[in-house]
């Protein structure tokens, strides 16, 4: 059982509730969100790296070349 | 200029992980309210996000952050709410926690609101995180609750919430 604190700012009052079902929905959806948006964060650095090489490689230069004009 | 800082009301986190704290019925006596939040969840890296008066939609946020080899931005859409920043997760630095200042101008009035954020991650580590984050809630409702919850598992025993009143001279 999962449970949230609830704070009553007006009274002081801190509570140990167990989440009702429609939470424990909302928690598991916002965690498979995550995990897409990281994936999709993921798959755009990995292509960005390899897009990268290839460009540096059609350049015929280094990274820290490319760094060096850059500066 | 804001001249006071008072405490409302501060949580920390007893022994049992909880999967988020709500901090309900904020009097509207104050101009401002500023969340500082010390966080760390046992899940598997993660930003909290946050929501007010429990509302999930009209959310527009945008973040700023690097991870110390490289910066980007974007706009922060899980669950299209507002951000507070990245926190400690499970395999960062054991009894490290992460850090924000969450700041809400104006929360009681009948305009749209902003959110902003500053975070840090602390991990022993070449992989770190901070980020800027600002939130635009379309709702001119005042602000009465503010729920903090990790995108990925829950928060872990001694993260703490602390919520102050700001008031204006």
């Amino acid at each position: 059982m999962t449970n949230k604190i609830v704070v009553d700012c007006s009274t002081g009052e801190v509570q140990e509730i167990a989440l009702t079902a429609e939470e424990i929905a909302e928690r598991e959806a916002m965690a498979e969100q995550y995990a897409t948006q990281k994936a999709e964060e993921e798959a755009q650095k990995a292509a960005d790296a390899i897009a990268k090489s290839a460009l540096l490689k059609k350049l015929g230069i280094t990274e820290a070349e490319a760094r060096l004009l850059l500066s | 200029m804001a001249n006071t800082y008072t405490l409302i009301s501060s949580v920390t986190v007893g022994a049992t992980a909880v999967a988020n704290i709500d901090l309900t019925s904020i009097p509207a006596t104050y101009t401002d309210i500023v969340i500082l939040g010390s966080l760390r969840t046992n899940g598997n890296g993660a930003g909290i996000t946050v929501t007010v008066n429990n509302s999930t939609t009209t959310y527009s946020s945008k973040r700023l952050y690097g991870d110390g080899s490289s910066a980007a931005s974007d706009s922060y859409l899980t669950s299209g709410l507002a951000l507070a920043g990245g926190t400690d997760a499970s395999s960062y630095t054991a009894n490290t926690f992460s850090n924000f200042l969450l700041y809400i101008p104006n929360y009681a009035s009948a305009n749209y609101k902003s959110i902003s954020s500053d975070a840090v991650s602390e991990n022993n580590s070449s992989s770190n995180y901070m980020s800027l984050n600002a939130t635009l809630w379309s709702n001119t409702a005042a602000i009465t609750s503010v729920k903090l919850t990790p995108d990925v598992g829950s928060l872990v025993q001694y993260s703490t919430a602390y919520l102050y009143g700001i008031s204006n001279a």
